[in-house]
């Protein structure tokens, strides 16, 4: 089993706490992790990307190759096309539909349409609306995203339930339930429109 | 023992605990800050004792941690690769002096340059010193290296130096811990001549250090981290190392048809390199940062038959390499996704919203504007974003504490008004002493010295200034009525602007210090 993914948003989203539930949810499966992180001057609002990697065989590169990744995940609509060249052929996108817009020229909600609808595989969601609706703070929204994520994923679901469970174990347990609820209403969403 | 998911940075600091260090020394630098941090972290945990503040500069972290090292001691030392350049006068005789306790010291390097100005290699450092050179490939043997590289030092008594690139400090994998050394207790050079570099002793002590090079290339060539593994395909011989060797690697899922010889510790295993050039017919040396392994392989004449790398285009000559970038080399065939779409805009770093940062910045230029001949030196920092839009307010970054030298002599060359803008931190790193030739020469400066109360760039860590920029500033002479201190805040514009213009004006050395935390750290503490 291989899953190579690519995480995507802009410095401050909480693409880390996606790839830490991921990576807890890979040790407790005996996986080979591999997650390369962007730290230092790009976390302030610039461009930010994690490749993480999980295998059941020993992993060589912290990088995925071009054209190799399974999956997109993003926190922003952009910011998901800026690694297309990554995508192989079968892979998918999930992507929250709100842009963050930081920048003058940032393009139409058009274009990005336009572009999208080239894109085969794709599941996009308002993850902000979902996350407001399901645990009442917009804060959930990346375990949203992850929720509508974890089907393409080659890990079991209650792993990652149990990674939440741990990752926010010192939290107490409303912000446990909250993530676990968002994490679900993601799932369902994907569900639902895959179906 | 379960592993453990760590990063690169933290693997290496996991493995100095373990090897029983009583200090780490350090000053923050992308990438190299989450190793101090993770020690940090660890030691106030476990309650251990192990000294972990940070160090105001890479200088003084090296001279610590050899100072420790004399005492008997194990010592880590960690800095990013310009951090080396600070430091060099200590490391590079500290290579002189040798050490008693071990003495380790990580550069990360940042090819590609992801958060420095320039890509230079630290392993450089570690020839022109005669210091070995450890090169993990991964964060199993960034661990294992560690833990070998105290050993190394006490061994043959000399500083080691580990170098890693920012994909493997801020990569994270599995890493097993082996079992925990103690910290070795404090014990004294019994000759007291042994760390004194006077010139008749240091070249007796150079003797020994030239001659001790035949033993650390015989550790390389026994090491575990270098191998051989023999390839049917002789046509073409790989040398690839560090990270370097994983890119290779990953277009090799079931093993190589070609000969590679994997380097990981440094004087270069010799034997091993002679070997693969007589067998094969052509030699690809794959490594991240300047071609260093290819130069010296080439030297001047390039009589060792045809090397492929970064000097004859194989690979780029400059930035960090990838799994694509192998392919291409080795004939394999990379096949892209689709195209990178033309609306897809960069989205460059900024200052935050409502840093203090951006109100300084909005008060300064808005004045200097009215000089047309004013120039803005700007340092390290998160302030050094003011050189992009909508600020544009600097002219120059170049290194730590650079904006007051150069501010003092661009007024001495006639430049008015000559402001420099310096953060707290970068200040007491080193912009002291330049602050001190200002003030001995009388130079017609103006000096901003931006406190956020923390070190802002590198995620907010103890800013050694904190508390402290007036009374030192005063110490070195300046005069209090033009130290000023104030707030950056938009209901202050008025204010600020009136200051600036005063000390614009004045004829002399004048301190401005606009102070308000960072909203990162307020933050973080509100949580």
């Amino acid at each position: 089993m291989k899953t190579d993914i690519i995480l995507a948003g802009v410095g401050g989203q909480g693409i880390l706490s996606i790839a830490a539930v991921l990576g807890e949810a890979a040790v407790n499966n005996s996986l080979y992790l591999k997650q390369a992180e962007v730290h230092g001057m790009s976390q302030r609002g610039g461009d930010v990307q994690s490749n993480l990697r999980l295998s059941s065989d020993p992993i060589a590169s912290d990088l995925i190759p071009l054209g190799k990744a399974d999956l997109i995940i993003s926190l922003e609509p952009m910011e998901a096309l800026r690694y297309l060249p990554w995508l192989s052929s079968k892979g998918t996108i999930v992507t929250n539909s709100a842009p963050f817009i930081n920048i003058e020229s940032y393009p139409s909600l058009d274009e990005l349409d336009r572009e999208y609808s080239k894109i085969p595989n794709k599941v996009i969601l308002d993850a902000e609306k979902i996350a407001k609706e399901s645990t009442g703070t917009v804060r959930t929204a990346n375990m949203v995203i992850l929720g509508a994520a974890s089907s393409f994923i080659d890990l079991p679901y209650e792993s990652l339930q149990d990674a939440i469970r741990h990752i926010f174990s010192r939290k107490g347990e409303e912000i446990i339930q909250m993530n676990l609820k968002a994490m679900e209403a993601g799932r369902s969403f994907a569900a639902a429109s895959q179906a | 023992m379960k592993h453990q998911l760590l990063l690169g940075d933290e693997a290496i600091a996991q493995a100095a605990l373990d090897a029983g260090i009583s200090g780490v020394y350090a000053y923050p630098g992308t990438p190299s800050t989450e190793i101090t941090e993770y020690i940090q972290m660890k030691s106030a945990k476990e309650s251990a004792d192990v000294a972990c503040r940070w160090s105001a500069n890479e200088k003084t972290a090296m001279e610590a941690a050899l100072g420790m090292s004399y005492a008997g001691k194990r010592a880590l030392c960690c800095m990013k690769h310009v951090g080396m350049n600070v430091a060099a006068d200590a490391f590079i005789n500290a290579g002189m002096t040798g050490v008693r306790g071990g003495l380790v010291i990580v550069a990360a390097d940042d090819p590609s340059m992801h958060s420095s100005q320039n890509e230079q290699d630290s392993r450089f450092y570690g020839d022109f010193a005669f210091v070995p050179i450890l090169e993990p490939a991964n964060q199993q043997e960034a661990y294992d290296i560690t833990r070998y590289a105290f050993d190394l030092s006490e061994k043959y008594h000399t500083p080691v130096l580990i170098r890693i690139t920012t994909r493997l400090a801020h990569s994270r994998a599995g890493v097993h811990r082996q079992t925990a050394h103690p910290q070795n207790a404090m014990s004294l050079p019994t000759d007291s001549s042994d760390f004194i570099l006077l010139p008749a002793l240091a070249r007796k002590r150079y003797k020994q250090i030239l001659a001790l090079q035949d033993q650390l290339e015989k550790e390389s060539e026994g090491s575990d981290f270098n191998s051989y593994t023999d390839g049917s395909d002789k046509t073409l011989g790989i040398i690839a190392s560090g990270i370097g060797y994983n890119y290779l690697m990953e277009n090799y899922p079931n093993g190589a048809p070609y000969p590679i010889v994997k380097i990981s510790q440094y004087p270069l295993p010799k034997n091993d390199i002679a070997r693969l050039v007589k067998a094969c017919q052509a030699i690809l040396v794959i490594e991240e940062g300047y071609p260093f392994i290819e130069k010296q392989l080439r030297g001047l004449l390039n009589m060792s038959g045809t090397i492929h790398g970064r000097l004859d285009g194989t690979l780029p000559r400059e930035g960090e390499l990838n799994p694509d970038l192998i392919a291409h080399a080795i004939r394999k065939p990379v096949v892209s996704g689709s195209e990178v779409p033309e609306i897809v805009t960069s989205r460059p770093p900024a200052l935050c919203q409502g840093c203090g940062h951006r109100d300084m910045y909005d008060a300064l230029t808005e004045m200097v504007r009215r000089y047309p001949n004013h120039r803005v030196f700007g340092d390290i920092g998160c302030y050094t974003l003011g050189a992009l839009p909508p600020f544009r307010a600097i002219h120059s970054c170049v290194d730590m504490g650079a904006s007051i030298t150069m501010a003092k002599g661009a007024a001495d060359a006639g430049v008015w008004p000559s402001v420099a803008v310096i953060g707290d931190s970068t200040f007491t790193h080193s912009g002291i002493t330049g602050l001190l030739d200002c003030v001995n020469a009388s130079s017609n400066v103006t000096i901003v010295i931006s406190d956020n109360e923390t070190t802002g760039m590198t995620g907010g860590q103890d800013s050694a200034a904190t508390g402290k920029i007036e009374a030192i500033v005063a110490g070195i002479g300046v005069d209090p009525a033009h130290i000023r201190v104030f707030e950056p805040l938009k209901k202050n514009m008025e204010q600020m602007k009136q200051i600036i213009d005063e000390e614009l004006n004045y004829n002399g050395v004048s301190v401005l210090i606009p102070r308000r935390e960072c909203i990162q750290t307020l933050k973080r503490k509100k949580k």
